[in-house]
C-alpha cells in the first residue's frame, strides 16, 4: 500500500494529475482552485511530468485550449472555480457537444456579487445543463478518488463526455487532511494508455469537428448528449463499484447512511454529507431514527436511486448549498421528481444553507432534524441565514 | 438544543495568531506529526482578509476515527494563543470546554495570565517571544508555541513533531535554521508551566 499522506483537496488533485500525467493541461489560476495548478506547473518545472502546460489569459481561453487539445487527440485536464466556471460557460457547451473527455476539478466558491471567495455550489450549478457529468466529492480522500475515476468515466466509449469533479472551496481544498494515494503504477495501470476517437491529427483519416449545423441536425446532436449522460450512470456505477474492489474505498452515486430504518432523512452533496453523518449518530445515540444521504452524482442524475433511498420516509430534507433565486435550491426539484412516481412519498421540504461559505454548525443541522420532526419546517427554508 | 461536537476520541483546537505569525505552518507541523502516529486530522484555516498583522484563527481535530465533521471548532478542547496582544482583543475562551486547556505565549507566567483571561483552570503560559528571540534570533514564535501545545496536549510526542518539523523545514530553509527551530520547540516544551 501505498504511503498515507498529509494532503489538502487542491494538493491531492494536484498529485493525481501527476500520476497520471495527462498530455495537455490548460487553465488559468483562480481560488480556491490555484494549488492545484501551482502545484502542478511546479511537476511540469520539474520533469516529474512530460504534459504541455500552458497558462492562459484567462478560463474562456483556458477551456478553449482544452477542446482545441481534446480533439487533437490528446488527454486533457484542466480546473477552475466561481467567475472562471462561469467564464467557461459558453465553451463547455462545446466540449461536451464534441464529445470531448475533459476532465476539470471543480473547487467550489461562490458566484459575485458581492464578490466573496468562499464554498457554495452556485458555480457548478450554473453548468448543470452543459453536458458535463458532475461528480461532487466530500473529503480529501474523495478529491483525489473522484479525480482519477473522472478520466475513466469519461474516456469510456459509451460515454465520451467531459466530466466535472468538484470538491468544496476552502473547507476541503484547503484543509489538511490524512489520505492515502494508490501507487503510481496501479494509477497508470488503472487510467491506461489514452485512446484518441477520430483525433484532428489523425491527417490519413481527416474528420471535421465544431461544423455549422441548422434546424435540420443540431437537435439530434443534444439528443445524442442526452444519451450519452443517460449511458453515463452506469458506467458511473460500473466506475465506483471497481474502484471499491481495488482500493476497499467503497463510493455509490447515492449513499444512505443508517437510512434503512429511518423516519427523517437528510439529503446533501460535498462536505456537508460528512457532518451530517456525526449529527446522524449523535441523534441516534439519543434514540431519534435519522439517517443521511449523501448525492455524489449530480448529472446524470441518479433519480431511481434517489427514489430508492427516499421512499416510504416520513420526512426528507434536502439541503441545496445553491439558489435559483425565485425558485428552490437546484437539487430540490430533482429529489421532488424522483419521488413524484414514488409508492410512499415522504413529506418533502428543502433547506437553502452555506452561501458564500457560511459555516454548516452541528448544532444547525440537528435543528433541521428537529423541525423536520416537529413538524415545523416549511417547503424551502434557509439554515443559518439573518432574516 | 447542545450538542457535544465531538466524540472523546477526538480532540480539537482552535488556534489565535496574527496574518504572518506562522499559525498555518505550525497547525500543519501538528497534524503532520499527528498523522506519523496513525492518528486521523483535519487542520485548516479560517480564509477572510489575507493581511499582515490581522487576527486570524486556524482550527484542528485530531482523532482515533476518521473524521467526518468539516465545520469550524466551536467547542475547542485547546485553544493556542501565539500573540498576546490577542488575549485583550478577541475573547479566546469563546466555547472552549470545561475541561479545556490555555495555552499562550505570555511572558509574565500563567497566574498573570488566569488574572487576565478570568480562568484559572488548565492555563499554561510560555514565554514563546524570548525563546524565539534567543534561539532563532527573531519574533517567529510559532514553532516555540507548538513545543508547548504537545506538552499541554499529551496526545502527540514531541518526537514525531520534532521529526515532522526537520523533514518540512529541510525543504524550505538551510541546517541551522531548522537546528534553531527545533531546539525553540524543545526549549517550549521543558519551560511551557
Amino acid at each position: 500500500m501505498a504511503d498515507q499522506l498529509v494532503f489538502n483537496g487542491d494538493q491531492a488533485i494536484a498529485y493525481s494529475w501527476k500520476q497520471i500525467n495527462p498530455d495537455v493541461v490548460a487553465s488559468y489560476p483562480i481560488t480556491p482552485q490555484t494549488i492545484i495548478v501551482e502545484n502542478f506547473s511546479e511537476f511540469v518545472a520539474n520533469g516529474e511530468v512530460d504534459t504541455e502546460y500552458v497558462c492562459a489569459e484567462s478560463e474562456h481561453s483556458a477551456m478553449s485550449l482544452c477542446i482545441g487539445a481534446s480533439a487533437a487527440g490528446a488527454r486533457v485536464a484542466t480546473a477552475t472555480a466561481s467567475a472562471g466556471l462561469a467564464f467557461m460557460w459558453e465553451v463547455l457547451w462545446i466540449a461536451s457537444a464534441m464529445r470531448l473527455p475533459i476532465v476539470m476539478s471543480v473547487a467550489n466558491r461562490a458566484l459575485s456579487g458581492p464578490i466573496n471567495i468562499h464554498c457554495d455550489h452556485s458555480d457548478a450549478m450554473g453548468a448543470r445543463d452543459t453536458g458535463w457529468v458532475q461528480m461532487f466529492g466530500e473529503n480529501v480522500q474523495e478529491a483525489y478518488d473522484d479525480s482519477l475515476m473522472s478520466f475513466r468515466i469519461a474516456e469510456d466509449m459509451k460515454v465520451r463526455l467531459p466530466v466535472m469533479n468538484c470538491i468544496d472551496g476552502f473547507i476541503t481544498t484547503h484543509a489538511l487532511e490524512k489520505f492515502i494515494p494508490m501507487e503510481t503504477a496501479d494509477v497508470k495501470k488503472y487510467i491506461g494508455e489514452y485512446k484518441p476517437v477520430r483525433p484532428l491529427l489523425d491527417l490519413i483519416h481527416p474528420t471535421t469537428y465544431g461544423p455549422f449545423t441548422m434546424n435540420d441536425y443540431y437537435f439530434e446532436h443534444k439528443y445524442q448528449i442526452h444519451e450519452a449522460m443517460q449511458a453515463a450512470l452506469p458506467v458511473v456505477r460500473s466506475t465506483l463499484n471497481d474502484f471499491g474492489q481495488r482500493t476497499g474505498r467503497h463510493y455509490d452515486v447515492a449513499e444512505g447512511y443508517r437510512t434503512e430504518d429511518a423516519d427523517y432523512v437528510i439529503m446533501a452533496m460535498g462536505s456537508t454529507a460528512g457532518t451530517l453523518r456525526y449529527v446522524v449518530d449523535q441523534l441516534r445515540a439519543e434514540g431519534h431514527k435519522v439517517g443521511s444521504v449523501k448525492l455524489r452524482l449530480f448529472r446524470p442524475f441518479p433519480y431511481e436511486d434517489v427514489a430508492k433511498l427516499l421512499q416510504g420516509k416520513k420526512g426528507v430534507a434536502v439541503m441545496d448549498r445553491a439558489i435559483s433565486m425565485g425558485s428552490t435550491g437546484p437539487m430540490f426539484p430533482e429529489v421532488r421528481s424522483a419521488l413524484y412516481d414514488a409508492k410512499d412519498r415522504p413529506k418533502l421540504v428543502n433547506y437553502v444553507y452555506g452561501l458564500g461559505g457560511r459555516d454548516v454548525r452541528t448544532d444547525e443541522l440537528v435543528g433541521v432534524f428537529k423541525q423536520l420532526m416537529d413538524g415545523s419546517a416549511k417547503t424551502m427554508n434557509f439554515m443559518g441565514v439573518r432574516v | 438544543m447542545i450538542v457535544r461536537c465531538i466524540p472523546l476520541t477526538t480532540i480539537e483546537i482552535r488556534w489565535h495568531g496574527r496574518g504572518g505569525q506562522g499559525v498555518v505552518t505550525a497547525n500543519e507541523l501538528l497534524a503532520g506529526a499527528a498523522l506519523k502516529e496513525g492518528k486521523f486530522i483535519k487542520a485548516f484555516p479560517e480564509f477572510g482578509p489575507e493581511r499582515m498583522g490581522a487576527p486570524i484563527r486556524a482550527f484542528t481535530r485530531l482523532s482515533d476515527k476518521p473524521i467526518m465533521v468539516h465545520s469550524q471548532v466551536y467547542t475547542p478542547d485547546m485553544v493556542v494563543v501565539i500573540d498576546a496582544t490577542l488575549l485583550k482583543q478577541v475573547n479566546v475562551l469563546d466555547g472552549l470546554k470545561d475541561e479545556g486547556q490555555v495555552v499562550a505565549n505570555f511572558p509574565d507566567g500563567k497566574e498573570k495570565l488566569s488574572q487576565i483571561i478570568g480562568r484559572s483552570k488548565n492555563v499554561h503560559a510560555v514565554n514563546a517571544t524570548k525563546i524565539a528571540m534567543e534561539e532563532i534570533g527573531r519574533p517567529t514564535t510559532n514553532t516555540a508555541m507548538l513545543g508547548a501545545v504537545v506538552k499541554s496536549l499529551n496526545f502527540v510526542s514531541l518526537d514525531s513533531v520534532l521529526e515532522e518539523l526537520e523533514s518540512k523545514f529541510s525543504t524550505k530553509f538551510n541546517k541551522e535554521v531548522v537546528a534553531k527551530n527545533l531546539k525553540a520547540v524543545k526549549r517550549a516544551y521543558e519551560e511551557v508551566d
